[in-house]
């Protein structure tokens, strides 16, 4: 991947087309979109309102459902989940940065289902770095991106939002 | 009698996190604010359809009361199972058998049980710091009450609910009213008031139940309800501690009542938007006045709620200093 594709609002232009049609190819009416904090958020808001979403957003912290939590300790900042309405039957749209092992993915699915039995969930991310200890597949990714070992990427935003590849320190 | 100690040598690990919560003395107001931001952020799950969160799952957390308490028991088991863990309740008198003797042994059972955390509560000052010192390495110890010594748990929920009412401590002044001698809830209380940086501490109740030099903890006394209640944000009443009391330091509760309760009339006396806190159960009619406790400025059920959520907030955070001090101890053996 070169640097050029690292433009995010091109990336959120063609996940935008590619979630439209999948939006239509599946029959979905009325779904509802969830960000996890706190890149997902970001692009979340971006993507409701390029395409016009009725449902308000909703917004997750995955925190208390993390599996690593006895190793990396709490944040005593975790922010509440908040969703607009019950998740009972919808079709849930859910959106994160950068999917890597696939356990933040977990932990949401986790969570969301503590909400109530959803119709169907579709997982948008930005990145896809491909190192994946689960089997979790997104469904609309903006790019994949091959990391070195020592190398992280980080998304920052809201305004303007950009991707910064550094070396782990 | 147990010996004094330095808490913090054993209630942090060597980062400075929590891993046992034993008293509220010594630490600092960034753990205790990390403690009431926590504890916010378990608020909202309790609004939830499905309550649970799976951050215990797979932990046991046993209940140890030696001194019987409903109420306290029950939010530490709903905190417990509402993270997820196993929960096991025992009530052991300690009339029974000599003390040290049966502490080790019961210590002991758990252990072969491996439980990974103590919930303590016990009728002896110090009884959940020597519980701390002797568990196997890795068990977290929440002390729910030792003796007149500490109840850190209620005063850490009376400060979540101050802060959720009245936001910033540095503006307020604060009144502790009744039975301070005896109030292991009032010690807790003056030092989590101090720390997190209350504008002033006051304490109120009659002679006989003020323990002496309490002035040394940073505190204003009063032993008259018309002076100490005026301009005050937040009134914390105490429970007459009957069960703990020879009668010759009070003549009578109608009499204690009349000069210390909590009426209509003296709450007027505090700030107009004074806040009114007691950690149950109440006497009513001994400490505070029916009306009272059941007014629009009471916060009495509010502490309930903020209580479990207080809870759940030492006992993930403890779990979780364990099992970094763990990890630590690995990398370095």
């Amino acid at each position: 991947m070169t640097s050029g594709m690292l433009n995010v609002e091109a990336l959120l232009d063609k996940m935008s087309a590619e979630l439209k049609a999948l939006i239509s190819q599946r029959q979905i009416e009325d779904p509802l979109m969830i960000g996890i904090r706190t890149g997902g958020v970001w692009l979340a808001e971006r993507l409701h309102h390029q395409l016009g979403l009725q449902s308000p957003l909703g917004v997750m912290d995955i925190t208390f459902y993390r599996d690593d939590f006895t190793q990396v300790g709490l944040n005593p900042r975790v922010q509440p989940t908040k969703l607009p309405c019950d998740t009972e039957g919808r079709h849930i749209l859910l959106v994160d940065d950068v999917i890597m092992s696939g356990r933040t993915i977990r932990a949401a699915l986790n969570e969301i289902f503590d909400y109530g039995r959803p119709a169907s969930v579709s997982l948008i991310t930005l990145l896809d770095l491909q190192r994946r200890q689960l089997p979790i597949q997104a469904d609309v990714v903006g790019g994949t991106l091959a990391l070195g070992p020592d190398q992280q990427v980080k998304l920052t935003g809201p305004e303007p939002l950009s991707l910064e590849i550094s070396q782990r320190t | 009698m147990f010996e004094p100690i330095d808490a913090n040598q054993i209630q942090l690990n060597s980062q400075g996190q929590l891993k046992h919560f034993l008293t509220t003395e010594g630490l600092s107001r960034e753990l205790l604010t990390e403690i009431l931001d926590t504890a916010d952020s378990f608020l909202d799950v309790g609004e939830r359809q499905v309550k649970k969160l799976p951050l215990l799952r797979g932990t046991t957390v046993a209940n140890l009361f030696f001194e019987n308490s409903t109420r306290t028991l029950s939010t530490f088991e709903l905190a417990a199972k509402r993270l997820s863990a196993d929960v096991l309740n025992l009530n052991i008198s300690t009339s029974s058998t000599t003390k040290g003797e049966s502490l080790r042994d019961t210590l002991m059972t758990l252990h072969a049980m491996h439980a990974d955390m103590f919930v303590v509560r016990h009728s002896d000052s110090g009884a959940a710091h020597y519980i701390a010192q002797h568990v196997t390495p890795d068990v977290a110890v929440i002390n729910a009450g030792d003796g007149r010594h500490a109840h850190p748990t209620q005063a850490m929920l009376d400060m979540l609910t101050i802060r959720r009412h009245k936001g910033d401590f540095s503006k307020l002044t604060c009144a502790i009213v009744g039975d301070i001698l005896h109030s292991r809830v009032a010690r807790s209380q003056i030092h989590a008031l101090r720390t997190l940086g209350v504008a002033e501490v006051r304490v109120i109740g009659p002679q006989t139940l003020l323990p002496r030099h309490i002035e040394a903890l940073g505190v204003m006394v009063y032993t008259d309800m018309n002076e100490g209640l005026k301009d005050v944000d937040v009134v914390m009443m105490l429970r007459l501690q009957k069960e703990r009391m020879n009668s010759a330091l009070l003549p009578s509760e109608s009499e204690f009542y009349k000069l210390y309760g909590l009426t209509e009339e003296k709450l007027a006396i505090a700030k107009p938007d004074a806040v009114v806190l007691h950690p149950g159960p109440i006497n009513r009619g001994v400490e505070i006045e029916s009306s009272v406790a059941d007014g629009p400025r009471s916060l009495i059920l509010d502490q309930v709620t903020n209580g479990l959520a207080v809870r759940m907030a030492v006992m993930s955070m403890a779990v979780s200093g364990q099992m970094q001090e763990k990890q630590n101890n690995g990398e370095n053996a």
